[in-house]
């Protein structure tokens, strides 16, 4: 697993200092949350999707979550990056609720989180490249990413794509761009929609492996997914925790998984 | 004043630029061209606006100065009293605080007078035309109805005419018109606004996806902004430089109007005066920064 170690523990020591001052200035003790939801409810106009749902994930832990169509992962996901606002409960990014927090914090809160949308999200009149490295770029430090950017763009193998626009890729070169793009700024907490869902077996192998070894250094992991053989290849590499979202609440799956 | 050194400080460094953060926003062709054509446009108008301004600050300079320095003593009198009048007329004058100096006109500068209007072989002296004196004043003036007294007493037929009859309605519309052309700028700097704002707003409003996504991978709002703001600045930098281009050189091949000693003035600029309209691409690059700030700092306000 020499490449995402090398270029992510690079992306490591860059980040260190701005988190650092960042979590000193909160005054918050390390091994806290990272996101943290509690008593969260939520629907969409007068249909409520779940409702009293806790959770809360630590720096270095691994969740799966599963659950049928339409339960609300996404929902879910959304509400850790303050895409969407809690209608019920408190939803904590980095030790502030995001009920405080203005559009500019939640920007700031939003670099320290790595994202791989369900529809992938990207700028599509700019290379792919370039939408890997926009979250670096929008934060003044695109000259970090360069650097790695080749490396990455190999494990994910579109080293060849690089210069395509997003509407040229296919839905699974999307997807490995968007995990690119999620990872590239070494981002304390890592959200995944359905990552592997166009993907074949053995890319999302690769793609698994990228995370499991940025989950070894430390960053919190959180992977919606349907796919169980990636989440039993996953629990043979590391502790991972499957949650499982249904009728509105939110449960630890069962040992079989 | 803070505030507008703050202000100056982010256009510098606007247009120094980031190529990165203005890739992030895709080009809008209709609003580019409209931001472009508009800022031409109304810096082509504003050349205009400002040559009227200067013209007629100029043209009330000048009616006031030449009109208000001198005077003219009309004399009617019968056949024969005629030089003695004028002989007392010029005394008093002579004696009179304020006038410099007098000359009553001979036969042959009352022909030059006329000549415009009968034709050069007039017969001026068979002719009962009054005695004109031209009176040419100091600096202070003279106190016209002391002097009218006196000569109602003296020379019964003279009539003093100061010229400030004609002076003051000409001065008022000069001045006027000189107030009409800064309306005008005044009006052309809002329209310019106005029409960049809208311009922007269409462009936001086009670009709500591309924001959208800015916003997930953590952009602040000033930084998505600036890719708005310096596309528009810039824009409507080159537009006014093109119309103001345009405005001179239009400006320039104005046929001569002017004569030196005449009332007109040539609607263009003097000297120095050509320097004017060059504050008029930067004032519009002004503009549109501010109008593009507010509006985009406003649309991302309302779309969060
Ligand atoms: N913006 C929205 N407005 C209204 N309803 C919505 C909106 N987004 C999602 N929903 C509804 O909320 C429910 C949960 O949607 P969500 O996308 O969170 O499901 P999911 O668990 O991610 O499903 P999938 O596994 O298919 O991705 C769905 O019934 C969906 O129709
Ligand atoms: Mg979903």
């Amino acid at each position: 697993m020499q490449g995402p170690a090398r270029w992510g523990g690079r992306a490591t020591a860059a980040r260190i200092e701005p988190a650092g001052r960042l979590r000193h200035k909160e005054g918050q003790a390390g091994g806290q949350a990272v996101i943290e939801l509690r008593q969260v409810g939520m629907g969409y106009g007068g249909r409520r999707l779940f409702a009293g749902l806790d959770l809360s994930l630590q720096p270095g832990s691994f969740h799966f979550l599963t659950g049928p169509s339409g339960a609300g992962k996404t929902t879910l996901l959304k509400l850790c990056y303050a895409e969407l606002r809690a209608t019920e409960g408190q939803v904590m990014l980095f030790g502030q609720d995001t009920r405080s927090m203005g559009r500019d914090a939640v920007a700031l809160a939003r670099r320290r989180i790595g994202v791989v949308h369900q529809d992938c999200q990207f700028l599509d009149h700019l290379p792919l490249a370039e939408n890997i490295l926009l979250p670096l770029t929008v934060a003044g430090r695109r000259a970090e990413g360069e650097v790695h950017l080749p490396e990455l763009l190999a494990w994910v193998g579109l080293s060849r794509r690089a210069d395509a626009l997003p509407p040229e890729l296919s839905g699974g070169e999307r997807q490995r761009a968007a995990l690119a793009r999620a990872v590239i700024t070494g981002p304390e907490v890592i959200l995944a929609d359905e990552p592997t869902g166009n993907i074949d077996w053995d890319m999302s192998q690769r793609l698994l492996t990228l995370l499991v070894e940025l989950n070894r250094m430390g960053r919190a992991v959180l992977v919606a997914t349907h796919d169980l053989t990636l989440i039993r290849a996953a629990k043979a590499q590391v502790a991972a925790r499957v949650l499982r979202l249904r009728e509105g609440r939110l449960l630890q799956a069962g040992a079989d998984l | 004043m803070n505030r507008a050194m703050a202000l100056m400080r982010r256009l510098l460094a606007l247009l120094r630029g980031d190529p990165q953060a203005d890739r992030a926003v895709p080009p809008t062709g209709f609003t580019a061209r409209l931001t472009l054509f508009t800022a031409a446009a109304m810096a082509f108008l504003a050349v205009f606006a400002l040559a009227l301004s200067t013209a007629t600050g100029r043209l009330a300079e000048r009616w006031g100065a030449e009109l208000a320095r001198t005077a003219t003593l009309r004399l009617s009198a019968p056949e024969g009293q005629m030089a003695a009048q004028t002989a007392t007329a010029l005394t008093i004058l002579a004696q009179t605080p304020g006038v410099a100096s007098s000359h009553a006109l001979t036969p042959e500068e009352n022909r030059a007078l006329l000549e415009p209007w009968f034709g050069p072989d007039l017969p001026v002296e068979s002719l009962p035309i009054p005695q004109l004196i031209e009176i040419t004043l100091e600096e202070d003036g003279f106190d016209a109805t002391g002097l009218r007294a006196r000569l109602q007493a003296e020379v019964p037929g003279a009539v003093l005419d100061d010229h400030t009859r004609w002076r003051a309605p000409l001065t008022l519309a000069a001045s006027r018109l000189r107030w009409l052309g800064v309306l005008a700028l005044g009006l052309i700097a809002l329209s310019t606004a106005a029409m960049i704002t809208l311009a922007a707003q269409a462009a936001l409003a086009a670009n709500a996806q591309v924001i959208r996504v800015l916003r997930l991978v953590g952009a602040q709002d000033v930084y998505i902004a600036r890719a708005f703001v310096r596309r528009f600045t810039l824009r409507a930098l080159w537009g006014a430089m093109g119309g103001t281009a345009a405005g001179l050189t239009a400006l320039w091949m104005l046929p001569a109007a002017d004569t030196t000693e005449g009332f007109l003035t040539g609607l263009g600029f003097r000297g120095a005066g050509w320097l004017w309209p060059l504050l008029i691409p930067p004032f519009a690059a002004i503009t549109a920064f501010a109008a593009t700030r507010a509006a985009a700092l406003a649309t991302l306000r309302a779309q969060s």
